[in-house]
């Protein structure tokens, strides 16, 4: 075993945090969530110029071929940033349907583009009641001439605004909770008959409803086999929530920082606050779930790559359960200790909060993963 | 012991009940419900159609418009509003500062300010807190010195609830910086919020609402006859009122319509025994503090003011809030994680969007009215003499 991260990694999560310091500032950030689009192309093209954007993809694409060990070096420290552009949605998402399911021809269009910071994506799954499993795909693709039509309505697509190409599920065979039957698409967001609305999330990000009225797709736009999209889907959301495990660690590094500080620094009754043995005990605790969220983090992002599915599973399940804990705990721990502070707009903490409060329900809460944990046996 | 209503109590319940429903209007019902900002008019709309019937203060003698109601009934009422999602009475004027006017004030101060109060004329707010004085409000900074007949108050106040509809503030003030114990040389005021040199400023707070300001006071006149009990003796009021601030706090009443709509929006979900677990146990932790609230407010009859047992309610009940939020929040799962609409005239689920920033809100009732963790220093020294 070997906990360390490589030279390289140690690299890469330099350079990003050196430019995260001074080019994503907590006031940067503010701006940045106030504008029209939400995110900013300045802070998009130097993550493509850092190669941040290529990290997981192959080197023939133009990436660097990493490991999710580089990957959660990326997302801690994006995590730490509340970084809001939509790195998980088109790296860890959108990018990772096409590099693991996408034809040669497939991956060639469009993984360069994304890896140059040219093109965006998003995962179009979620639908009304649909909560957060994967076989629940009311959407239908009925065959039509060479191709589909895709009718139906997806929600909760994070960055679906911003997006330039949607992969999307959509059932061509069998009933809406059905196992086969499910196929994915992409779908370029400006096709015709693609109605898109989008709203901030409450942590700063962009979300969006998708509807598809008659959405015609060449068969081309098929990604792996028609009706068999469902193992894709899973793996890929395992990926994205180890990165997800990964992001919060990074948040819940920033909470606890930021609370300690709070602790040393705010007097009451002539004494820093952290003098108070009642509050003492809350910090340590705040500690065992930051290093307890970054243990199972790291098992998380070091399996998904590795093990079979059933495997695969069940510690991505254990780590987002551990994670979604953890994240409840320290967000609201460190609102508490604030006091009055910590819930106002112009603190990072509030938002760190906010950033939290979602990445613990981020593919499924605590209780989704119990029941999957429970299902693997 | 007999822990139900009798046919009286019923009776009044019916009463209460079908008064409401007849004059209760839809749109603040709506905005209750829908968890959206009520306006001034909201608050005080409801607030007086409850004084024409004479039902706006309970609590007050009957000789300033109180009823004469048992703690039973009180509580029949409270639970009555908090069904039919009436409007809150905004606390500072009718719960807070008329007990203090009632215990320590002159009879030209309650012949002045009480009836006003009642018909919800002024629009009250607190000013206790100030960015260095928050647990530690003994520490408050906020001066007052007297000049003739009056006192010039300089300095500032924050988290000042609904301090931007105010027309009067109550404050404590520091008239006598040179006492060695810092709780001696404060006093009480009441202060016009109109009145030149003050300003009031907003503060955003994480669900993007605005509730709480900052009050500035720069050179401020305050006539003395606005002081409440004697000069430097503020500390006893300050006291005195805490305890009534607190007993609000618990909400029960509004605890039980919550959880009612924590089953009915989890529809399916209810099916799941995780969920259903965890709604179990916060509606069993409420059937008890429903009764221990009953138990203490019996014990407060005969007109004691409260003491430590309303710091366990207002840590169980503000626990229960929390919670019941946070349910709320994950029914509707991955749909909770809408804010705002960009385009605003988009069609958009309002009601779902407001379930995360309520969460947010909400962390709120852990810290005011004495954070969660001062109550419990309190229970610890004043009920277990630790
Ligand atoms: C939404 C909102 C509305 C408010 N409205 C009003 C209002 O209308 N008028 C008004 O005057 N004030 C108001 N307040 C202020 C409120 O009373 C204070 O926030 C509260 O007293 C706590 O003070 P603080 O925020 O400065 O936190 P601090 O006192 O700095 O406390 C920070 C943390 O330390 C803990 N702590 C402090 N001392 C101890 C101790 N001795 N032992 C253990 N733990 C301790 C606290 O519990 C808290 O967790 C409001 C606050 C909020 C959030």
């Amino acid at each position: 075993m070997d906990f360390e991260y490589t030279e390289e990694q140690r690299l890469l999560a330099e350079t990003l945090r050196r430019f995260l310091a001074t080019g994503y500032t907590f006031d940067a950030r503010a701006k940045i969530v106030a504008s029209a689009p939400g995110y900013s192309e300045d802070v998009w093209a130097a993550l493509a110029e850092m190669g941040v954007l290529g990290v997981p993809f192959a080197a023939e694409h133009g990436g660097f071929g990493g490991t999710t060990v580089d990957m959660l070096v990326v997302m801690e420290a994006l995590g730490e940033a509340l970084v809001v552009e939509p790195y998980l949605a088109t790296v860890g998402l959108g990018g990772q349907f096409v590099a693991r399911g996408g034809s040669a021809a497939q991956q060639a269009r469009i993984l360069p583009a994304l890896i140059q910071g040219r093109a965006k994506l998003a995962f179009a799954q979620t639908e009304r009641d649909a909560r957060w499993d994967l076989r629940h795909v009311a959407v239908r693709a009925r065959a039509a001439g060479d191709g589909f039509r895709l009718d139906g309505e997806k929600c909760a697509v994070l960055h679906g605004g911003c997006a330039d190409l949607l992969v999307v599920s959509a059932r061509t065979a069998g009933a809406d909770t059905d196992a086969r039957g499910i196929s994915l698409f992409l779908v370029e967001r400006g096709a015709p008959g693609v109605a898109v609305t989008e709203y901030r999330t409450l942590d700063g990000l962009r979300a969006a409803d998708v509807r598809l009225s008659g959405v015609a797709v060449p068969r081309a736009a098929l990604l792996g086999a028609e009706g068999q999209g469902l193992a894709l889907a899973e793996e890929v959301v395992d990926y994205a929530t180890a990165l997800v495990c990964a992001e919060a660690v990074g948040a819940i590094k920033y909470a606890h920082d930021a609370t300690l500080d709070h602790l040393k620094t705010r007097r009451q009754f002539g004494v820093p606050i952290g003098s108070f043995q009642a509050l003492q005990h809350r910090m340590v605790d705040i500690l065992i779930s930051y290093e307890q969220a970054r243990s199972i983090a790291c098992l998380a992002c070091v399996k998904v790559d590795t093990a079979e599915p059933a495997e695969r599973r069940r510690v991505v399940s254990a780590a987002k359960l551990k994670i979604a804990d953890a994240a409840r705990h320290v967000s609201q721990e460190a609102v508490q200790l604030h006091g009055a502070m910590g819930m106002t707009e112009e603190l990072k903490i509030s938002h760190t909060f906010r950033r939290l409060t979602l990445l613990a329900q981020a593919f499924g809460d605590a209780d989704h993963h119990l029941a999957r944990l429970a299902a693997c046996g | 012991m007999d822990l139900n209503y009798s046919p009286e109590e019923s009776a009044f319940r019916d009463e209460v009940r079908a008064w409401i429903r007849a004059h209760l209007p839809d749109e603040a019902r709506d905005k209750v419900l829908n968890y959206r900002e009520l306006s001034k008019d909201d608050l005080l709309g409801w607030h007086r159609t409850l004084a024409t019937q004479g039902w706006v203060a309970p609590h007050w003698p009957v000789e300033w418009g109180g009823t004469d109601w048992t703690v039973v009934q009180r509580y029949i009422f409270e639970e009555e509003c908090g069904a039919a999602g009436a409007p809150p009475i905004v606390p500072f004027g009718v719960r807070m500062c008329a007990p203090v006017l009632l215990r320590f004030g002159t009879p030209e101060q309650k012949q002045r300010f009480l009836p006003r109060m009642y018909r919800g004329d002024d629009f009250w707010c607190q000013g206790y807190s100030e960015p260095g004085a928050g647990s530690d409000l003994a520490s408050l900074k906020t001066r007052a010195l007297r000049q003739g007949d009056h006192f010039v108050v300089t300095g500032q106040k924050t988290w000042t609830t609904l301090g931007h509809y105010a027309d009067w503030i109550f404050c404590l003030v520091r008239s006598d910086p040179g006492r060695e114990k810092r709780q001696e040389g404060i006093s009480f005021l009441l202060i016009d919020m109109r009145s030149p040199g003050i300003t009031v400023r907003p503060i955003a707070l994480m669900d993007g609402g605005h509730e709480v300001n900052e009050v500035f006071f720069d050179d401020v006149q305050v006539p003395l006859e606005n002081l409440v009990h004697e000069e430097h003796k503020g500390w006893t009021v300050a006291k005195f009122l805490l305890g009534y601030e607190r007993m609000g706090t618990g909400n029960i009443a509004v605890c039980k319509r919550e959880l009612a709509r924590v089953q009915a929006l989890a529809g399916p979900l209810l099916d799941d025994p995780r969920f259903r677990d965890r709604l179990t146990r916060v509606e069993v932790e409420l059937m008890a503090l429903e009764i221990t609230n009953l138990r203490f407010l019996d014990q407060l009859r005969g007109g004691r003011p409260p003491g430590a047992e309303v710091s366990l309610l207002k840590i169980k009940g503000t626990e229960i809030q929390q919670a019941l939020t946070e349910l709320m929040m994950q029914a509707a799962g991955p749909r909770a994680l809408a804010f705002r609409p960009v385009d605003a005239t988009a069609a958009f689920d309002r009601f779902t969007a407001s379930l995360a920033p309520r969460y947010c809100n909400v962390r709120k009732a852990t810290i005011y009215a004495g954070s969660n963790e001062i109550q419990r220093n309190i229970i610890a020294k004043a009920t277990l003499g630790l």
